[in-house]
């Protein structure tokens, strides 16, 4: 989930701090708002800012098909199972009301928009640039000993090393699949077996790389975040404040007409 | 081949049919390419071609080499010689069938069309050697006595002894295991075995070793045997035919001495060619007439010898 499409768009340069904060303060206006006007305004926040990242909309929504099942089971439950008075029809408990259908129409609006803005972020943003910018906003935890360095580091390894074992992974299928290996038919159990040829190989060459990574960072005298300096520097520019001070905007908007109750 | 784009006298005619010519008796292949394609993630910013147009056949108990740059193709090109890539254009065939013609026959060329990866030993899995061996053969759904006489034979071909099939492969040397991971491969019977540079990262006397074990598979077998490298010397020691890509393309193929006319495009693309191969080349840009194509020690000396009696000086 979330890989990095490389682009030069203003999205993709601005400041990994500005795209996790707006992102932050976009979903909470997502949860405040509470009627069309508002939900509207969100839809075309969105808009604006997919138009300015000049990502496709068909790779959003590509990115979209794993959770498909949890949007589908939110809305159904929503659907069915919201109390009203406008009863549309009933079958056994099932029963659709008006209310149902429009708390499902919301639900589905807010989780759709919702991942798409995240993935929105983590499209645009390398995985590196985000761990960076997140050990930067962790930061004031440190004055409660929260190892936040550390922290960023375990997440950038992790990261860095995802496509290292996805690689792994397809390299070891394709060796066992030459010597017969199917993983595609057979029973559940089946083909839960039939990824053992693969697992174990997986893991022994992960161990073997952590290995090889602790003695490489020793080798080069890692000590953790203690007077460590960056070789990029993160630096907030004109576009990073006006786009914050947007997403506040944003966020009055929300709040203001969700007190009105429009 | 692009033949046009490779001006110069060579002693051989250029490449065509010659496999056929070098056994006397017109053969049927036993794999064939036509324009060959294979493009990755097609449709996003990440599309890349990998092979373009490529036309190969092989034959039975030939030795072949594929060389290439590191992301020339030729990894990609091996691939779909046993079904595991799907080309984006062009077939494959086996014995003149596509081998994606239908599912089941995808599945059994794996069997038919052994493929060795690069440093196989990571794929190494289970408790024993005996046990890692038998993994293809048992997925054939063989009968057990014939999974065990597979497994002898495969023990054999690779030099592995009685005692070692018992041993955990965890606990093997680096060469133990390489020879372990092929004999896997082995133990299938394929016709037609691909290996992906089975010798790096070993040292000399296991290297000899495990070229001493495909040549006895080949042997016992009459098994086509396609090897990637990118050690020219290698291929020029071993191989009957010698593929070269680059770019993405076939660029040149042919008996080495066929290839190494081309030395100096090969030394563009940045492949080393043998020592000999060099040396004629140096004299021949110092003025020294020799003929091309020349690329073993033993030719090189011979044609010195030849101009120094030509000389009237011996």
């Amino acid at each position: 989930m979330g890989q990095y499409f490389p682009g030069d768009s203003v999205i993709h340069r601005m400041d990994p701090r500005t795209k996790i904060l707006g992102l932050v303060i976009y979903i909470v206006a997502l949860f405040t708002a509470k009627s069309y006007a508002s939900y509207g305004l969100m839809l075309l926040v969105l808009a604006l800012v997919i138009r300015l990242s000049t990502l496709r909309l068909k790779m959003l929504l590509k990115g979209m098909k794993p959770l498909l099942l949890v949007i589908i089971f939110t809305a159904f439950l929503n659907l069915f199972f919201t109390e009203g008075e406008h009863v549309v029809f009933q079958v056994w408990k099932l029963r659709l009301t008006i209310e149902g259908v429009r708390t499902a129409g919301f639900m589905l609006a807010r989780l759709v928009m919702l991942i798409m803005g995240s993935f929105l972020m983590t499209y645009t943003t390398p995985p590196m640039a985000l761990t960076d910018g997140m050990e930067r906003l962790l930061n004031p935890l440190k004055k409660i000993k929260f190892p936040v360095h550390e922290f960023a580091m375990m997440m950038s390894i992790a990261l860095r090393f995802i496509p290292t074992l996805v690689e792994e992974t397809d390299k070891i299928m394709s060796a066992q699949k030459a010597r017969g290996a199917d993983f595609e038919t057979g029973s559940l159990m089946q083909r839960g077996k039939a990824l053992i040829p693969v697992l174990v190989p997986l893991f022994i060459s992960a161990f073997r790389r952590a290995d090889e990574l602790a003695v490489a960072m020793e080798s080069r005298c890692y000590h953790g975040g203690q007077g460590r300096t960056r070789m990029n520097v993160l630096v907030m520019q004109r576009r990073d404040k006006l786009g914050l001070l947007f997403c506040l905007l944003v966020l009055a908007a929300t709040i203001a007409l969700a007190v009105f109750g429009l | 081949m692009r033949g046009g784009a490779f001006p110069g006298i060579c002693l051989i005619s250029a490449a065509g049919a010659d496999s056929e010519k070098r056994m006397g008796i017109p053969l049927e292949p036993i794999i064939t390419t036509k324009n060959l394609t294979h493009i990755y993630s097609r449709g996003t910013p990440f599309e890349h071609t990998a092979i373009q147009g490529v036309d190969f056949e092989a034959y039975p108990g030939e030795y072949l080499c594929v060389i290439g740059h590191t992301g020339s193709g030729k990894s990609t090109f091996i691939q779909h010689l046993n079904g595991l890539l799907k080309p984006t254009e062009g077939t494959v065939l086996f014995e003149g069938q596509d081998i994606h013609g239908s599912k089941a026959f995808t599945h059994s060329i794996r069997f038919q069309v052994g493929l060795v990866f690069q440093y196989p030993e990571y794929q190494l899995f289970e408790e024993t050697v005996r046990k890692d061996i038998a993994f293809g053969p048992r997925n054939m759904k063989l009968s057990p006595e014939e999974i065990e006489r597979r497994v002898q034979l495969a023990a054999q071909w690779a030099d592995l002894d009685e005692a070692l099939l018992e041993k955990s492969p965890f606990d093997l040397s680096g060469g133990q295991k390489r020879r372990v991971a092929i004999a896997g491969v082995m133990a299938m019977q394929p016709k037609v075995l691909i290996l992906d540079e089975p010798t790096a990262g070993l040292d000399p006397d296991s290297r000899a070793e495990v070229m001493a074990n495909i040549e006895r598979y080949r042997r016992t077998m009459n098994a086509c045997i396609i090897m990637v490298s990118h050690s020219m010397e290698d291929a020029a020691e071993n191989a009957d035919r010698i593929f070269v890509f680059h770019d993405s393309r076939l660029e040149l193929r042919g008996t080495p001495a066929e290839v190494f006319c081309h030395s100096r495009e090969l030394q563009d693309m940045g492949l080393a060619i043998p020592k000999a191969a060099q040396i004629a080349l140096r004299l021949r840009d110092m003025g020294m007439e020799l003929p091309e194509g020349l690329y073993t020690n033993e030719q090189l000396k011979r044609a010195l010898l030849q101009r120094k009696g030509g000389a009237g000086l011996a």
